[in-house]
């Protein structure tokens, strides 16, 4: 089950009545891939993203997630995964130390096993003078890294990043971006969405969704050249925008 | 350098459209504005440029009458944003960071709404609003609340220009919304600015600090740079490097190791570097860094001086202050 890929979705598909919102999409993640995903709003992101995590049955096509099917064995995938969102990740009114406990119970994690890896967590991100703090009390840059370390709590295989750095500076956004690169570096698959197109650079690989379809996907300098284009950015609204020249 | 002095001083003639002195503003313990200078000219597109927490809202709830400075004074339009607060609003309009309109009020019920307020008509105002209300249009009867991000974005801007403002203040217009509308925002505002328009924006995305004449970089309540993009960008004071080499997380913690490293962070598809010491020349550096990352077992190396942006700016001013 180590072995193969960490994602593979074949024809994957999702209806809403007439409506398709994702329209078979074939993909592969590697294991210890940083891999973006990018498409503009409404291109049908959200919707993958909730039937690769075992929170939406498709209408068509299939896939598996850490080894599991996402029709039959959706509760299996969601042991395996991690997920954080900057809309919603930590309980702002528990401590910091209530928020690492909670997510280690929710994953079954024994008590003392919890205490250790919250306490190995604080050292790591230099926050122990901060465990007794409502997690609304931190700057947005030390919720956003404790809600990643928070989503890794019960070691999943992949995990899931949703617009994880929005609005803090560019030095804060970096830090984050190595805790990712940290983490795929320990054999951790990351799946990350972002507006920030600079970001998608970042990334091993990435995919950039228009109406439902995955309409490019490699390596972000792979892409550039196929494309002729200066930046990922500008591939980007390329793909969103076909008709319109460049800017 | 003291950039807020020079924009004082370059504000007190009759072309500014706003002159903001020695602005403080505390909530509790929290310093939010610690004392903010400057001037923005008539007409101009001028840009904060700053991560939350930095103080932008603050500032524009001041300059938009909405909020009361601890010291310090504003003038808009020739008009103190405390004393004259009432023939200021008129002529001031004000977008607000989150989305504010009214959810269950249709499209062309929202944009009434807020002619009312000020006393007009959609219909008189209509030309103003054309050119972004048109792609509204087809949506007239929809719920603002069911809008899509981007059509939020344009219904909100509209309300805020309905009453015909001659200064616009948008506070992170194009946060969270994807990279195509946030590229058609700006040139809804680039042709507002064309029309004559002062546009005071706020944004956390350093790459739109380009779309701006001018810019003042904010965090923790303060101006760290306020000049013209490109100004600030050459305002960087070292040979800045792209390296790329293989695996980034690697040859970035390499680099790190390095005792002559100043600075080393991820930028696009590279790596930028700076070095710390002032007596080596750009080429020695260059030959050095390729050299000791091949040593360190990286190959397809490759090290080339690179123009700074103002996030590189940015970064290097926050090291700073």
């Amino acid at each position: 089950m180590t072995s193969g890929p960490a994602i593979e979705a074949a024809d994957l598909t999702r209806t809403f009545g007439a409506f398709v919102a994702v329209d078979h999409i074939t993909f592969d993640v590697k294991p210890g891939e940083v891999f973006g995903f990018l498409g503009a709003n409404g291109a049908g992101k959200t919707t993958a993203i909730r039937m690769l995590t075992g929170l939406l049955a498709p209408t068509g096509g299939t896939a598996r997630v850490a080894g599991h099917d996402v029709y039959t064995e959706s509760e299996a995938i969601k042991r395996d995964i991690g997920y954080m969102s900057q809309r919603f990740s930590l309980y702002e009114d528990l401590t910091v130390w209530e928020n690492i406990r909670l997510y280690g119970g929710i994953y079954d994690l024994p008590p003392k096993e919890i205490r250790k890896r919250a306490e190995a967590m604080l050292a790591r991100l230099g926050l122990e003078h901060a465990r007794s703090q409502p997690v609304r009390l931190l700057p947005l840059g030390w919720r956003q890294k404790l809600a990643l370390s928070v989503a890794l709590v019960h070691r999943p295989r992949i995990v899931f990043l949703d617009e994880p750095t929005s609005g803090v500076d560019p030095v804060t956004r970096r830090q984050f971006w190595e805790l990712i690169y940290e983490t795929a570096a320990g054999g951790t698959t990351v799946l990350v969405t972002t507006h920030y197109m600079d970001e998608a650079e970042y990334c091993d690989r990435i995919s950039i969704m228009v109406a439902g379809r995955i309409g490019a996907m490699g390596a972000p300098g792979a892409l550039k050249k196929d494309f002729s284009v200066p930046s990922i950015d500008e591939l980007f609204v390329r793909m969103a925008r076909p008709t319109e020249a460049r800017s | 350098m003291t950039p807020d002095r020079d924009a004082v001083a370059r504000g007190s003639n009759d072309a500014a459209a706003i002159v903001a002195d020695g602005l403080e503003k505390k909530f509790e313990a929290t310093v939010a504005l610690a004392g903010v200078s400057f001037a923005v000219r008539r007409s101009e597109l001028f840009g904060f440029i700053g991560p939350d927490g930095a103080g932008k809202t603050t500032l524009f709830r001041i300059l938009a009458t909405l909020m009361v400075p601890d010291r310090g004074r504003a003038r808009v339009l020739g008009l103190d944003v405390v004393s004259d607060l009432w023939k200021l609003r008129t002529r001031v309009g004000y977008m607000p960071g989150r989305f504010s309109l009214y959810p269950d009020l249709s499209v062309a019920e929202n944009l009434q709404f807020f002619a009312a307020v000020f006393g007009t008509t959609v219909e008189r105002e209509y030309a103003q609003i054309a050119p972004i209300y048109s792609q509204l249009e087809p949506f007239r009867d929809r719920r603002a609340g069911a809008l899509s991000g981007g059509m939020k974005q344009k219904l909100a801007l509209c309300c805020a220009l309905v009453h015909r403002p001659e200064v616009l203040f948008l506070d992170e217009p194009t946060t969270g919304v994807d990279a195509v509308s946030r590229r058609e925002f700006w040139e809804l505002l680039g042709r507002l600015k064309a029309a004559g328009l002062t546009i005071v924006v706020s944004t956390p995305y350093m790459d739109e600090a380009n779309r701006c004449d001018r810019v003042a970089l904010i965090q923790r309540g303060r101006l760290l740079a306020l000049d013209t993009p490109d100004a600030i960008a050459r305002g960087f004071d070292r040979p800045l490097f792209a390296v790329h080499a293989g695996n980034r997380y690697q040859s970035l913690l390499a680099l790190r190791r390095r005792p002559h490293t100043h600075q080393v962070y991820p930028f696009g598809e590279s790596l930028h570097y700076t070095d710390s010491r002032s007596d080596a020349t750009p080429d020695q550096i260059q030959r050095e860094l390729a050299d000791y990352l091949r040593g360190e077992g990286f190959d397809a190396v490759n090290v080339a001086l690179t123009d700074p942006t103002v996030e590189d700016t940015f970064m290097a001013r926050m090291g700073d202050a």
